[in-house]
């Protein structure tokens, strides 16, 4: 049986990917945040050892225009382009998908009412690629883990709302649990935290929810689901909204879970966050 | 400009919606070709024929000359697609950033943490 053996909360940033494409990870304004990351890469290879990623993410006007919007769609192919986002493609190996395994996905969440858009070809850009080489090691054409994208429209409203999210995750809970082969599998919720990029609110940056947020997702993540985004929006600002697509980490997760490590950074116009978490093995025995 | 702004009530805020984003499609639109690296130059050779082959109305056209970013958003334009109208002038994030807040880039730069981490 598959199952689910970590989850992880990871903002998504251009300007982290362009660091490290630059090699930035020992300049003074950018080694804290691969410090940051680390223990988190280094737990992910030594004790989880997975072998495939869903990752949540949304798209950035790259692959998918307003002319059709899906709200969620899954990647369902053997493998996934590096997307050129405007400034020529990334130095990264392309994706491995597991066709197998996204077609069982896509038949248990649809099954389940949760009614996704399918995709056969799926570019990827900074909203998928940030968290991935921060947290997985890769060489020149390959990745260690492969990976099943699952977008979410946060850009164009009506968005998802946070519950919605979080029903989606504990339905990818079920999914991949009825799964028969042995698959080790990591759900990676990104985005946020705090950021706004339009208006005369440009800029805007709330530590203090962003870290509040780092603990109550773990403890009471049924409260998060519940606020509207006029809620988050205004505390997170207008593209902070997209933090709803942690829940959807989270909800596939176990009730109670446990931090392997949380790390916190804001240099700039985002609150760049991480969050490992695994399920809390003794409440599970007691439960 | 602030229809959206009651609809939402957060200020200095455009939330992105269905009907700011119908107000500017032609603009996103245009915007979303210019991934393409022959489209850039396209757009660079002759602006106003592009703009008008993707349908912007006067107020869109002029917001785009005077590559006035507060305009923009407010008559549609999303961030996301219209940074590939800055990449093609050589508008970076951070001064589009600078000026909708009304201020210039060195005291944009000295509101933030870690100014380095571009
Ligand atoms: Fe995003």
């Amino acid at each position: 049986m598959a199952k689910i053996v970590a989850g992880i909360g990871s903002s998504h940033v251009p300007s982290i990917g362009r660091a490290y494409d630059q090699q930035k990870q020992t300049d003074p304004a950018w080694q804290p945040l691969f410090d940051g990351y680390e223990p988190v890469k280094r737990w992910l290879a030594e004790e989880v050892k997975a072998d495939v990623v869903i990752l949540v993410y949304n798209d950035h006007g790259t692959e998918f225009f307003l002319d059709r919007y899906p709200t969620f769609a899954l990647g369902v192919a053997d493998q996934y382009r590096v997307a050129d986002e405007g400034y020529g493609r990334r130095p990264l190996p392309d994706f491995p998908g597991d066709a197998d395994f996204s077609e069982h996905l896509a038949n248990a969440l649809v099954a389940d009412e949760f009614d996704l858009t399918l995709c056969q070809e799926m570019e990827l850009d900074h909203g998928f690629l940030t968290a991935m080489p921060l947290l997985w090691a890769h060489d020149e054409d390959q990745w260690p883990v492969k990976v099943v994208p699952l977008l979410t429209n946060v850009i164009q409203h009506p968005i998802p709302s946070g519950r919605r999210c979080y029903k989606l995750g504990q339905a990818i809970r079920r999914a991949v649990e009825s799964y028969p082969e042995d698959l080790r599998v990591v759900v990676v919720g990104t985005g946020g935290l705090s950021h706004q990029l339009n208006g005369e609110r440009f800029g805007w940056i709330n530590e203090a929810w962003d870290r509040e947020w780092l603990q109550r997702i773990q403890d009471e993540p049924e409260a998060l689901a519940d606020l509207s985004h006029k809620e988050v929006m205004t505390a997170a600002g207008a593209e902070g909204g997209e933090m709803i697509m942690w829940l959807t980490m989270r909800g596939a997760m176990a009730p109670q879970v446990r931090e392997v490590h949380q790390f916190y950074y804001a240099p700039m116009t985002t609150g760049i966050g991480l969050l490992a978490l695994e399920d809390d093995a003794g409440a599970q025995d007691a439960g | 400009m602030s229809d959206n702004q009651d609809r939402w009530g957060i200020p200095g805020t455009y939330v992105f919606d269905l009907r700011l984003s119908r107000r500017g499609y032609a603009i996103n639109k245009m915007c979303h070709s210019l991934r393409l690296a022959e489209n850039r130059d396209l757009y660079l050779a002759d602006e106003e024929a592009y703009m008008t082959r993707f349908g912007l109305d006067d107020e869109q056209k002029q917001a785009v000359r005077e590559r006035d970013w507060l305009r923009l958003t407010q008559l549609g334009g999303n961030l996301f697609f219209f940074l590939k109208l800055g990449a093609t002038l050589g508008h970076g994030l951070y001064p589009i950033g600078a000026q909708m807040r009304g201020e210039s880039l060195e005291d944009f730069m000295k509101t933030r943490n870690v100014p380095g981490a571009t």
